[in-house]
């Protein structure tokens, strides 16, 4: 009994060791972000900001015009989350429910292509882009997401298999057909499965920096990745300013996180990772 | 009784005009990501390939150079090899590391713990934060004069090095810096463990087993698997390292934090060698695809799946 205490008490030490850790780099950040500029470099550095300069974030938002980048980056989010939706679930529930000839090749290969390196196919598809004139617009960067994701499949057919088939047999025997079924049976019960790949699809674009660096060239088009790292390689020293600007570009996802924290666990129990 | 086989012929014919129907629905229902695959995928791909044995600035059109692109980058380009040791050398260092460290994390949190879901959410947050808001933080971090880490390190009498800005130094403050990010692979782990049988843990209490020995004989073997899959998929991300060699160091100080993507992209995009960063793209993938087969080949002899009796 005694042992277990002591081990318990090793565990706790432990993990309040490790999530001050973790911690502690967002903390200096929301200190950081309201200091006064000339107390940000005093040495040593006060933990906590006297007096609290909230002025840092209304400043810093508009030093550069951080309100069109999250127009931006939200429109290419919800786009890209209404592409990867559509074709996902069309996709996926094919995978999961129909029988032909081929499929299981194509499943492998699907998953096959995962594992790619983004940077073997990056080269080509710009040219790609570029030859239809679509550089400096958000269309290289929303596009593909209607064509499906193999990631965001692979969950929903994780998702789909789990559903017991009697429903989709009873509608069948009532003449419905596969679209119809799908539709009408499977989305409404799919709900969390759908949420968590709109969650998953809105963080990638939220936090997407290469392919906007590849394909963005206006100001006025950039996403806040973007956005913040022109901020940075401008005003390098406003650390106030920089740290202010960089908790805002982490906010939503913050927020997003820990809204739909079940989504994510689920997501990842769901790709049966557990091997 | 006797009717039945007249009726056959006719179900059979139906059943096999159905079946015909369900695989004409499967490939209408796959085709946006069977177009993607030709679009995105195989198309590209093949393109890269052919790209690679051009000169192409997109401004002229393509030159067929043969294997003079590979040709310099193997013998004239010192700056290949920098970004290939680079990146090589991370990887080394940042996988076993992420391994490792993710797993004693879900160790840690798979126990009956008051709060764990508030200790969890605190592991995971910062893996899920975008990529430049994380970097521009730990520039701050690793401010060599007021930044957090070096205060701290002051406190302990120890003088910090320049991190960011000491080539001996930047690419280890890069790798501290990804550790950060451990939660992801974490909560891979955790999501294996708590699918764990219980009953082994039992039997292995009753015939006297330690914790230390349950880990070592049923929790490491079950978790090969994950261990596994993890391996994978972090050498493939490590590999193509960029974000925060670009925004951090933009491969300096001296190159030494020349990532391979870094240099890639500068190739691409800043220089426009099409015809070069193809060929390194694919030196890129035929490099990750042959650790990709090594490891699966490797894994016959340490993975271990449940109900496979060897």
């Amino acid at each position: 009994m005694k042992r277990k205490r002591l081990a318990l008490a090793v565990s706790y030490t432990l993990a309040i060791l490790v999530a001050i850790l973790f911690l502690l780099p967002l903390l200096w950040m929301i200190s950081s972000s309201l200091k006064p500029n000339y107390q940000v470099f005093e040495f040593p550095p006060r933990w906590l900001p006297h007096p609290v300069q909230w002025s840092n974030y209304p400043e810093a938002l508009t030093y550069v015009p951080f309100g069109r980048y999250t127009v931006n980056t939200l429109f290419i989010a919800v786009m890209t989350i209404a592409g990867h939706l559509l074709s996902c679930t069309l996709v996926a529930y094919a995978f999961a429910r129909l029988q032909a000839p081929g499929k299981n090749t194509l499943f492998v290969i699907m998953l096959a292509t995962m594992m790619l390196p983004y940077p073997v196919t990056m080269v080509p598809i710009y040219i790609g882009f570029k030859t239809l004139g679509w550089v400096n617009s958000f269309r290289p960067l929303i596009v593909p997401a209607f064509f499906g994701s193999p990631f965001y499949i692979f969950l929903l057919r994780q998702f789909f298999l789990t559903l017991p088939p009697e429903l989709e047999d009873a509608a069948r025997v009532d003449g419905a057909n596969t679209m119809q079924i799908l539709w009408h049976i499977i989305l409404p019960i799919s709900r969390p499965a759908m949420a968590t790949v709109a969650v998953f699809s809105f963080q990638a674009a939220w936090n997407d920096f290469l392919g906007p660096l590849i394909y963005l060239n206006d100001q006025s088009k950039y996403t806040v990745s973007l956005g913040l790292n022109f901020f940075r390689s401008s005003y390098d020293v406003r650390w106030g300013y920089l740290m202010a600007a960089s908790l805002v570009t982490m906010l939503p996802v913050i927020l997003v996180f820990l809204l739909a924290q079940r989504q994510f666990i689920r997501g990842i129990a769901l790709t049966g990772l557990k091997g | 009784m006797s009717q039945l086989p007249s009726v056959q012929p006719v179900s059979r014919r139906r059943r096999f005009s159905l079946a015909r129907r369900e695989a004409l629905t499967f490939y209408l229902m796959i085709s946006p990501w069977l177009a993607g695959f030709l679009l995105f995928t195989l198309g590209p791909m093949v393109a890269s390939l052919v790209i690679s044995f051009t000169r192409w600035d997109l401004l002229s059109p393509a030159r067929f150079v043969g294997l003079a692109n590979y040709q310099k980058m193997f013998t004239r380009d010192p700056l290949f090899w920098q970004s290939l040791k680079v990146t090589t050398l991370y990887t080394a260092a940042y996988v076993p590391l992420e391994l490792t460290g993710g797993l004693i994390l879900a160790l840690l949190m798979n126990q009956r713990l008051k709060g764990i879901a508030l200790f969890r959410t605190i592991y995971y947050l910062p893996s899920v934060l975008p990529g430049v808001a994380f970097v521009v933080l730990w520039m701050w971090i690793l401010h060599p004069d007021v930044g957090l880490l070096n205060t701290v390190l002051s406190y302990l009498g120890i003088q910090g090095p320049r991190w960011l800005v000491d080539p001996r130094w930047a690419l280890s403050a890069l790798l501290m810096m990804s550790l950060w990010g451990l939660g992801r692979s974490m909560v891979i782990y955790l999501a294996s463990l708590q699918t764990l049988p219980a009953h082994l843990y039992e039997a292995a209490a009753i015939d006297g087993a330690n914790a230390w020995q349950s880990f070592w004989k049923i929790t490491l073997p079950l978790l090969t698997p994950t261990i596994f899959f993890n391996l994978v998929l972090s050498i493939i991300s490590t590999f193509q390292t960029f974000t925060s060699a670009f925004v951090a160091t933009d491969g300096g100080p001296l190159d030494s934090t020349l990532f391979y993507v870094l240099y890639l992209f500068r190739q691409a995009f800043q220089y426009f060698n099409m015809g070069y960063a193809s060929a390194m793209a694919w030196f890129l993938f035929l490099v990750i695809l042959i650790l990709t087969l090594l490891i699966v080949r490797s894994s016959e002899h340490w993975v271990y799946y449940e109900g496979r009796l060897r």
